[in-house]
């Protein structure tokens, strides 16, 4: 905790309409680190990490206060751009999400060309680079050409892994992304997130403990619109603190 | 305490709870036995405890299946994880503590066919304190009360400085007479078996407390870089 974080939040709330989600969240994201976010569901943590790149704001009433400072910068400071920000903080959803008509190529540069026009040699080179760091390269060279929902489940999660890479971002976020896939696509994610830790900052939601405990450094326990625990993940698994996360973990909730 | 949402997982954890507890029961009957044996010179009762080792020997081998099978389908965490890493070890230190009260037994079949050396004082004062060990290591396990743990540690202090009046005495007796060397040798061995005991118990208290604390008491006399 004492390097300069990637991402502080400080005293975050936030709402849908009157219904508030989060309370005083306070939380620090570590450059080339994983952090997990475990929680029931409805404890907030896909709304948190939707505050991460102002994409809750996005949703009807949605509502944030408090701040959330990236590299030391108020990210909901009124000269702040958020198509740009979004560059910067990239989004994995849930379900494998590629342009259905889109190809394979033009998937991957989807992000890129939203803000800037590229010739066609550095595309080429952006999309080689965005799908070799996603670990998909050499399964789809032969087919880049064809349309990204002709992949299997788990190579369109890795599209859209590389079509969040192609811009360049600092912090990729991912919400819940194997929870459409198999045990093999799986593991083949969470061996990228270790690969991409060595560049990147990685915040994970995840229903699945296991899965924090493997892929995370630092593990956040949301219930109920709170951050109950923090910490580093092998504590958080072995001997949390707070006996809600005990509970929560070990299965005796609810 | 709460539950386990997971009715079945929950009855897997109790199950193997309660082994661990019959298992100890065995272990502490079988100390109590083996010293009885000796003291009231009963030969019957020394080849009964040394029969009893292949039950608490089983009981072994069902914690060991049952905390094999737990780890493979619950990936457990947390109090659940330190509870089976440790139930594993516990059940290994209580077979180690039955092998010795065959050891004793075996020295009681010896010793009560010879006319007896001096009447038994301290060795029954350690076997009293050894079971007491025991039993508070597992109340500690049972409640959750992590001091009376803590209070095993303490008292395998007193085990050892009785273990060191009996062999100092024992060599007097030795020194003396000859005659009395065999046997001294064997009621020594006792005493080095009830001490070794004591060790098991203080390794099985320190067991419950990481079970409980989820910190590691062991060797905290160390020097930092050798305890880590």
């Amino acid at each position: 905790m004492t390097a300069a974080a990637k991402i502080s939040v400080v005293g975050l709330d936030a709402w849908y309409g009157t219904h508030q989600v989060l309370r005083r969240i306070n939380m620090a994201v570590q450059d080339r680190r994983v952090t997990a976010i475990i929680g029931p569901s409805g404890c907030g943590k896909s709304t948190f990490i939707r505050t991460l790149n102002r994409m809750h704001e996005l949703v009807d009433g949605g509502i944030v206060k408090g701040q959330v400072l990236y590299d030391g910068e108020d990210i909901y400071d009124k000269s702040v751009d958020p198509v740009l920000l979004r560059r910067r903080v990239g989004m994995v959803f849930q379900k494998p999400n590629p342009f259905p008509t889109m190809s394979v190529r033009e998937n991957v540069l989807a992000g890129l060309r939203l803000t800037s026009a590229l010739k066609r040699s550095d595309a080429d080179m952006v999309v080689e680079r965005a799908l070799r760091q996603a670990a998909l390269w050499e399964e789809v060279k032969e087919v880049l050409d064809k349309p990204g929902s002709s992949l299997s489940g788990g190579q369109q999660q890795r599209l859209c892994i590389a079509r969040a890479l192609a811009v360049e971002p600092d912090v990729i976020l991912m919400d819940e992304p194997c929870s459409a896939l198999d045990p093999i696509a799986t593991a083949r994610i969470e061996d990228l997130i270790h690969s991409l830790k060595e560049n990147y900052a990685i915040v994970i939601v995840t229903h699945n403990m296991q899965q924090a405990a493997r892929v995370s450094d630092e593990t956040g326990f949301f219930l109920m619109g709170e951050l109950v625990e923090f910490s580093d993940t092998n504590k958080i698994f072995t001997s949390p603190k707070d006996q809600r996360t005990e509970e929560y973990i070990t299965g005796k909730f609810g | 305490m709460t539950r386990h949402t997971d009715k079945e997982y929950e009855a897997e954890l109790r199950d193997l709870r309660e082994t661990i507890l019959v298992m100890a029961g065995r272990c502490e009957e079988m100390i109590e036995n083996s010293i009885r044996a000796l003291v009231d010179r009963d030969s019957d009762l020394a080849n009964k405890t040394i029969a009893a080792d292949h039950t608490v020997n089983r009981d072994e081998l069902r914690i060991d299946e049952l905390c094999f099978l737990i780890l493979a389908k619950r990936q457990p965490v947390a109090s659940d994880l330190r509870f089976i890493t440790q139930a594993l070890k516990m059940a290994n230190e209580m077979e180690r503590i039955s092998d010795l009260a065959v050891n004793i037994s075996e020295r009681a079949l010896l010793l009560n066919k010879e006319p007896q050396l001096k009447p038994y004082i301290d060795v029954p004062r350690m076997k009293e304190l050894v079971q007491k060990m025991v039993r508070n290591a597992i109340d500690a396990f049972v409640s959750g009360e992590v001091d009376k743990a803590y209070e095993v540690i303490k008292q395998d202090d007193e085990v050892d400085a009785l273990y060191q009046a009996i062999t100092r005495e024992l060599l007097k007796v030795m020194t003396r007479d000859i005659e009395a060397v065999e046997r001294g040798i064997h009621i020594q061995s006792v005493a080095k078996f009830l001490e070794r005991m004591a060790d098991h118990s203080e390794n099985l208290a320190e067991q419950v407390i990481f079970m409980i604390k989820g910190k590691d008491v062991r060797n905290t006399d160390l020097p930092e870089s050798d305890a880590s």
